[in-house]
């Protein structure tokens, strides 16, 4: 039987998951400065965990690396991500998991856009509009409640 | 025209929100994400901090502002408070504190009379504070025609009437009627979040605006002076301008931009065009949150992400 304890997606699809990366001679060499690129972005993001299922964004798909760019030049990255049901009510949080992650990963004069893959949640704009805004970042992340929700999905299981 | 550096303020421990010189140009006060309001001056010919206020709020101030009789500072904070400061030479008191919102103060402001402060918050609302003897603070009237956070209010320079700019993408104006506050005016343009405001120089001064997605406008009013129309555009800034700041004594504009720039502009000839005067490419080596002109002119202040305030200078 079905357990409905509030569930947003009661079965989401599930997906295999990426091979890790494979190292090369050259990355290996301290000598040589790697850019970053978008797989080295996916492996920051890869094991963030979902908010309500105890599976990782790579596993439902909410990210994979086509959806990432990045820009080296212009210190720019961008990623958009999947929701699993057009009108998940966690696609904020998740969004939220993901700057986080990339605000603390990578350095902080790196430009970070996290958006709504298009055409794949009902209210895409008004996320969008609100990952956007760097005050309403700032001011959920004073918010300990919050933060300590953020968190748990960030800490790898 | 050209633009220099003339001083680095070190001394925030996390990104600074908001700058704001006091009327007479002397002191600048800075504040941010580590809580604390910074105050610096010149001393032996160099910018320095003078003083450090601490204690009075427990999360980010967003937001800071002088009385026009320079005696009293204003900061606003996540904390959902508002406190007012109060000078006495090169030290401050904390000599009130307003509650009321119900959560992140973003801005405030006092009236060109001295008579009122406004707070606004992401709460939606603007609260019009009138100012009694004896330092008091009696809430004089709550706005509520927003319908999502607002980020900014200022004073028009010279009346006791308002404008304020949300993340609804609207600026409004407000003026006081026989019995109370009321909004008088909305502007519907920009296409996204309005994070900052600044008035011209002028009798009529005229309105600059900037938005989260780069775009900057100019508002004027003609004959009515309550009818506000849009009477110029500056060219888009490629990532979101978080604010924008109107030299009274010369006329510059400037921008500070989420591409690290900042951008100076001068009107071309006509009343309506722009042009950009310079661009301070990498001003910060991060987003630029905060520009302000010194009331005297030709000094420019700026604030960053990267927890600097520096000091420009036009040669």
């Amino acid at each position: 039987m079905v357990r409905n304890d509030g569930l947003d997606n009661l079965a989401p699809s599930t997906y295999e998951r990426a091979k890790d990366r494979e190292t090369t001679a050259e990355e290996l060499d301290d000598s040589i400065e790697d850019e970053i690129d978008a797989r080295e972005i996916f492996d920051h993001l890869r094991s963030i965990n979902d908010p309500e299922h105890p599976l990782t964004l790579e596993e439902l798909n909410v990210i994979d690396k086509n959806h990432i760019t990045v820009d080296p030049e212009q210190m720019m990255i961008r990623v958009d991500f999947r929701p699993t049901i057009p009108h998940c009510s966690m696609a904020t949080l998740i969004g939220l998991a993901i700057r986080v992650q990339l605000l603390r990963r990578l350095p902080p004069t790196f430009k970070v856009d996290v958006r709504i893959l298009p055409g794949t949640h009902v209210s895409e704009v008004a996320i969008n509009k609100q990952l956007d805004d760097k005050e309403r970042v700032a001011a959920a992340l004073e918010n300990s409640h919050l933060l300590q929700v953020v968190n748990r999905c960030l800490v790898p299981r | 025209m050209k633009m220099s550096k003339l001083s680095d303020l070190e001394g925030h421990e996390d990104r600074v929100w908001n700058v704001a010189w006091n009327p007479s140009g002397t002191i600048l006060a800075s504040c941010g994400g580590d809580k604390s309001i910074r105050l610096w001056g010149l001393e032996g010919g160099s910018w320095v901090c003078k003083s450090v206020l601490l204690d009075g709020h427990q999360r980010t101030v967003r937001g800071v502002s002088w009385s026009p009789c320079g005696r009293y500072l204003a900061s606003s904070s996540f904390d959902g408070t508002t406190c007012i400061w109060r000078r006495q030479d090169d030290t401050f008191e904390s000599c009130a504190t307003l509650e009321g919102h119900e959560n992140e103060v973003k801005a405030c402001g006092w009236s060109p009379s001295g008579r009122f402060l406004a707070t606004c918050s992401r709460d939606k609302t603007v609260w019009i504070w009138e100012v009694g003897e004896d330092e008091e603070f009696e809430c004089a009237s709550v706005q509520t025609c927003h319908s999502q956070d607002v980020k900014k209010v200022l004073w028009h320079p010279d009346r006791d009437e308002l404008a304020s700019a949300s993340y609804d993408n609207t600026i409004r104006f407000f003026c006081e009627e026989v019995d109370d506050w009321q909004c008088y005016c909305t502007l519907d343009k920009h296409a996204s979040t309005v994070w900052g405001l600044s008035f011209g120089p002028g009798p009529e001064p005229q309105l600059a605006s900037c938005a989260a997605d780069g775009s900057v406008y100019v508002w004027g009013t003609k004959g009515d002076r309550r009818s506000w129309e849009l009477c110029g555009t500056l060219e888009r800034h490629p990532r979101p301008v978080y604010d924008v700041s109107w030299c009274r004594t010369r006329g510059f504009l400037a921008t500070a931009c989420g591409d690290n720039a900042v951008r100076v502009f001068v009107k071309d000839g006509g009343d309506c065009s722009w042009r950009l005067g310079c661009t301070l490419t990498q001003a910060h080596s991060q987003d630029v949150n905060s520009v302000s002109w010194s009331p005297t002119g030709g000094l420019l202040a700026s604030a960053g992400d990267d927890g600097y305030v520096r000091l420009w200078q036009i040669d």
